[in-house]
């Protein structure tokens, strides 16, 4: 080890070279830890956890929706195709169709977020901080799987510029990066993350007419692979898509009730994932998996996601004894089965720096999230899902919400000074 | 966590009573399956508040007509409160007893075995300035280099507070007067005689003198300097008459001394300094008393007269006098408060039982880099060195006076400090470690639920000063909390010192905090903050707009 740590010593930049000592630094430390030690006063030993260590495990919390995800790709692209339907046919195909997609949305995301922050740790002399690790796994989850690639590198680097850097850095943002990624493009290029075209992989529309993408030079280098080894392979592509293919997600179906999403989709696939959508939402086993690991470890707020739950059952159970549309008449567990509620509970709301800092303040905001992101899936036509828009907005009265859990603490104490007074 | 719990029976069976009603009535509009839960939840709760009296009526009929030996053997419901309270032990039955949840316990090798070893013994001892808080950096120090001095003879003074001062805690001859940074006096060194020659006082009749006669004994004769001021932990101020005095007798900092062992055999001098207290103070005298371990604290504490008691169970730091002061009577902005220390007390006590400054010391010296970790009897300021000769381990290692959390580091030609029971020796951490912050790491302390740390409670570790990652902005939240068992937000708190902001530093309740409450919090601290550094910062500012 010791001489590994020489080798990597002798390429260290000088310290002038602003940039490259600061990425040097960056990779240094992802590779050892540094050898700094505690300070004579104050404490003289410390916890063995630190934020790479946090970081990393909501990283690894995030990799069961990463590969059910990147298979979900594949294997709504051959369905939608009527190509190998069966869920575990063509693995191979399925598994690669979904690495072509979800490798580039993951390189870019990467190289401009790291990119940035790069830049702005050697601008302000600060070392690489971890923030985007979680960030730039999250992303690539949150996107469609044929998001264009400009596209997200716009978002990727409007969220972190605006949303992070200009606040300060880690640990200064107000409203969650990732989310403010996929508000930009919610907002800026709707007609790449809305509707029912863009949730399967491959596809092209001339008109309302869908046919599967010519596939490229990739698909063909494995084709041939695949072709020594015996295997199915993708073809030309260009195929027609299937009758009576929609495309659409069970959100949009949910307009018309409970009975139109299930004429699509029954409750066991809405559970499992085997449906079009975000890449990394669908799959509800998958992301409680991350969830409990989550909050088992302390890394997540249990807290948070409690009253998540508890304030999306409220609001449904509310809307159920309004009942004013089909939405609204649909029994309130099952919106539990749609969407990307539990995605956004485990890994979004519960990022520590946007949320609620009190306990108190937790519960609060958690409860709201689930309430606002019912309310808009089922009253506002225009946006079939609400998490994304009820969390960022809970982000930003997350600091009102402190402030007065704070300031009944103080007040408490204020109380206790009179009563030692008089 | 038991409020967190209740909550969630009462959901899960809410939702089940929901899916219940439903699996009934499938054709039921939603409105009827609501009512009919709500109506089966409120059945519910009455049921089980009815349930819940009655068995608090037989619980108390039972204790009444004294059949119920043991508490809750009457009940219907055995055990059900037990799962979510602390049981208080037998031998606090009845006496005032709190119990706290957050903290942490940082189990260390390197625990001193009961028994005081007789071969050690320090030859230069010192009195450190810097140790009193609020002294000025250059106090008026009246020997010389080379002049004898008695144990209790005046050392030095504040030239802003001339009426404490600070004594000789030995006999011998003054070897060195060494300077710091811009000609402080860092320290005052004297070389021990082999027999110990006291400056006698003159008796002191507790009963019948007045306050001011006993403030001036004890500022003359350097019983002054064992107090210590509350809010900003300075020393006490002769002028001012403190609401309560604190003593916490135990100590649940890492490898700390054993109080009960420290004070055998010391038991009247101990009480004396108890009623000396009581006569400083217009309220009253406080002891902590330790309700954690299976058997009663020494009788030393638990059957001091002239003060009052209160029990505290829980992790450290239940065991630091600023957590019991919360928990008894918090310290509010116009409040003054003193604290003492275990030795101190019977220190303050010798004054009047010995006639004499009596600065004996148990220390503890621990840590997984000695030899042989051991308790020794020696005085206040004792060169460390001296104290750790041949027993230090080779290599390169730290030495702490206090302990680990909110000790200072020191060489081995440094000495204890003044208000010091402990030395800590363990290994530097200077070192790196290739994918230290990924690979699972069993062997190093933590708080976190991630690591073994919180599992596995009795897990003795072997720390180093590594500082396991770098400093980060304030990321993670709800941890400080978990590690400070009083009603104060820290993170919060820190935010405010650091953009001073006094009304909410003040509303925070930085007055009921000194560095020893937040160490905890700072080792904790994933983002590697200088907690108690910060709040230091704080106090100064605070205590600077007086």
């Amino acid at each position: 080890m010791s001489s590994l740590l020489e080798k990597v010593k002798r390429f260290e930049p000088p310290k002038e070279k602003k940039f490259l000592h600061t990425l040097f630094e960056g990779f240094f430390t992802f590779l050892f830890t540094p050898d700094i030690t505690t300070h004579g006063k104050g404490v003289h030993i410390r916890d063995r956890m630190d934020l790479k260590r946090t970081m990393v495990i909501v990283v690894l919390a995030l990799q069961l929706c990463y590969i059910f995800g990147t298979y979900n790709i594949g294997h709504q692209h051959f369905l939608a195709l009527g190509q190998h339907v069966a869920f575990l046919e063509a693995v191979h195909l399925k598994l690669l169709h979904g690495l072509i997609k979800i490798l580039p949305v993951f390189i870019v995301t990467h190289i401009v977020g790291l990119g940035i922050e790069f830049f702005y740790a050697a601008k302000k002399g600060h070392g690489i901080e971890e923030g985007f690790l979680v960030t730039g796994a999250l992303i690539p989850l949150i996107m469609p799987p044929d998001i264009p690639l400009w596209i997200l590198a716009l978002a990727v680097a409007f969220a972190v510029i605006l949303g992070k850097e200009a606040f300060g850095g880690t640990g200064m943002n107000v409203v969650n990066i990732a989310l403010l990624a996929r508000a930009f493009v919610f907002f800026a290029y709707p007609g790449e993350i809305s509707g029912d075209r863009c949730w399967v992989s491959g596809l092209e529309f001339e008109g309302t007419v869908a046919t599967g993408e010519v596939y490229g030079w990739v698909h063909h280098l494995f084709d041939g692979l695949f072709k020594g080894l015996g295997l199915a392979t993708f073809g030309d592509g260009g195929a027609a898509v299937v009758d009576g293919f929609s495309g659409a997600t069970p959100l949009a179906l949910a307009k018309g009730g409970w009975e139109s999403v299930t004429a699509h989709y029954s409750a066991a696939q809405m559970f499992w994932g085997d449906l079009p959508g975000s890449v990394g939402e669908t799959c509800k086993p998958a992301i409680m998996a991350g969830a409990l690991m989550l909050a088992v470890t302390g890394i997540a707020s249990w807290r948070i996601m409690l009253s998540m739950i508890l304030g999306a059952a409220f609001m449904g159970i509310m809307f159920n004894w309004w009942g004013f549309d089909a939405h609204m008449n649909m029994p309130w567990q099952y919106h539990f089965y749609m969407g990307s509620f539990w995605f956004a509970m485990a890994f979004m709301a519960t990022d520590p720096v946007t949320a609620s800092n009190t306990n108190t303040g937790k519960w609060i905001y958690g409860f709201f999230i689930g309430v606002l992101g019912i309310v808009i899936r089922v009253m506002n036509a225009a946006y079939p899902e609400g998490w994304m828009l009820a969390i960022l907005f809970m982000n930003v009265w997350a600091p009102l919400i402190d402030h007065f859990v704070v300031q009944a603490n103080m007040k408490r104490r204020m109380k206790r000074a009179r009563v030692v007074a008089n | 966590m038991r409020k967190g719990f209740t909550r969630l029976i009462l959901i899960t069976s809410f939702l089940f009573l929901q899916q219940l009603a439903q699996a009934q009535n499938p054709g039921g509009d939603g409105m009827k399956g609501l009512s009919v839960t709500l109506l089966a939840v409120v059945v519910l709760i009455a049921f089980f508040v009815i349930i819940q009296v009655a068995d608090n009526l037989v619980r108390i009929e039972a204790r009444k007509s004294g059949v119920d030996d043991q508490e809750g053997r009457f009940s219907v419901l055995p055990g059900f409160r037990d799962f979510f309270r602390r049981k208080i032990p037998a031998y606090a039955e009845g006496a005032r007893f709190v119990s706290l949840k957050a903290g942490h316990n940082i189990n260390l090798e390197g625990q001193a075995p009961a028994v005081i070893d007789a071969g050690t013994k320090a030859a230069t001892f010192a009195v450190q300035p810097p140790n009193f808080r609020g002294m000025l950096p250059i106090p008026k120090v009246v020997v010389e280099v080379g002049s004898t001095v008695k144990a209790g003879d005046h050392l030095f003074f504040d030239k802003t507070n001339e009426a404490v001062k600070y004594v000789a805690p030995v006999s011998g001859e003054v070897i060195a007067v060494n300077r710091g940074e811009r000609r402080s006096i860092r320290e005052v060194v004297i070389l021990a005689d082999r027999e110990q020659q006291y400056r006698q006082l003159p008796a002191f009749d507790l009963e019948y003198s007045s306050r001011e006669e006993l403030v001036n004994f004890l500022l003359d004769s350097g019983g002054w300097s064992l107090l210590r001021q509350r809010p900003f932990d300075v020393v006490a101020s002769h002028t001012d008459v403190p609401e309560n005095i604190f003593i916490s007798t135990f100590d649940t900092a890492p490898l700390a001394p054993d109080l009960n062992f420290v004070v055998q055999g010391r038991g009247a001098a101990f009480q004396k300094g108890l009623d000396v207290l009581g006569k400083l103070t217009k309220g009253k005298v406080w002891l902590g008393l330790d309700g954690n371990g299976q058997n009663a604290p020494s009788p030393v504490f638990t059957q001091a007269k002239g003060v009052e008691k209160c029990w505290f169970a829980g992790k450290h730091p239940a065991g630091n006098v600023g957590v019991q002061i919360h928990h008894v009577a918090p310290i509010t902005p116009k409040s003054i408060v003193w604290t003492l220390g275990v030795q101190e007390v019977i220190t303050l006590g010798a004054l009047f039982s010995e006639r004499c400054f009596n600065a004996e010391r148990i220390v503890a010296l621990t840590g997984a880099e000695l030899h042989e970790p051991k308790y020794v009897r020696t005085s206040i300021g004792a060169n460390i060195g001296e104290l750790l000769k041949g027993n230090l381990a080779e290599g390169n290692v730290r030495l702490v006076s206090g302990d680990v959390l909110s000790g200072e580091k020191t060489a081995s030609a440094g000495y204890l400090n003044f208000y010091d029971d402990q030395a800590t020796v363990l290994a530097e951490g200077d070192f790196h470690e290739l994918f230290g912050w990924l690979l699972p790491d069993l062997a190093t302390p933590s708080v976190s639920k991630a690591l073994s740390g919180s599992r596995f409670p009795d897990t003795v570790y072997r720390a180093n000063t590594n500082m396991h990652g770098e400093p980060r902005a304030f990321v993670i939240t709800g941890q400080y909390e978990e590690m400070l068992p009083m009603d104060i937000y820290p993170q919060h708190l820190m935010k405010a010192i650091l953009t001073n902001d006094y009304e909410k530093m003040e509303g925070l309740g930085i007055y009921e905090l000194i560095e020893e409450d937040v160490a905890l919090c700072e080792f904790a601290c994933t983002s590697k903050q200088p907690l108690q550094q910060i709040l230091r910062t704080g106090l100064d500012m605070m205590n600077e707009q007086g």
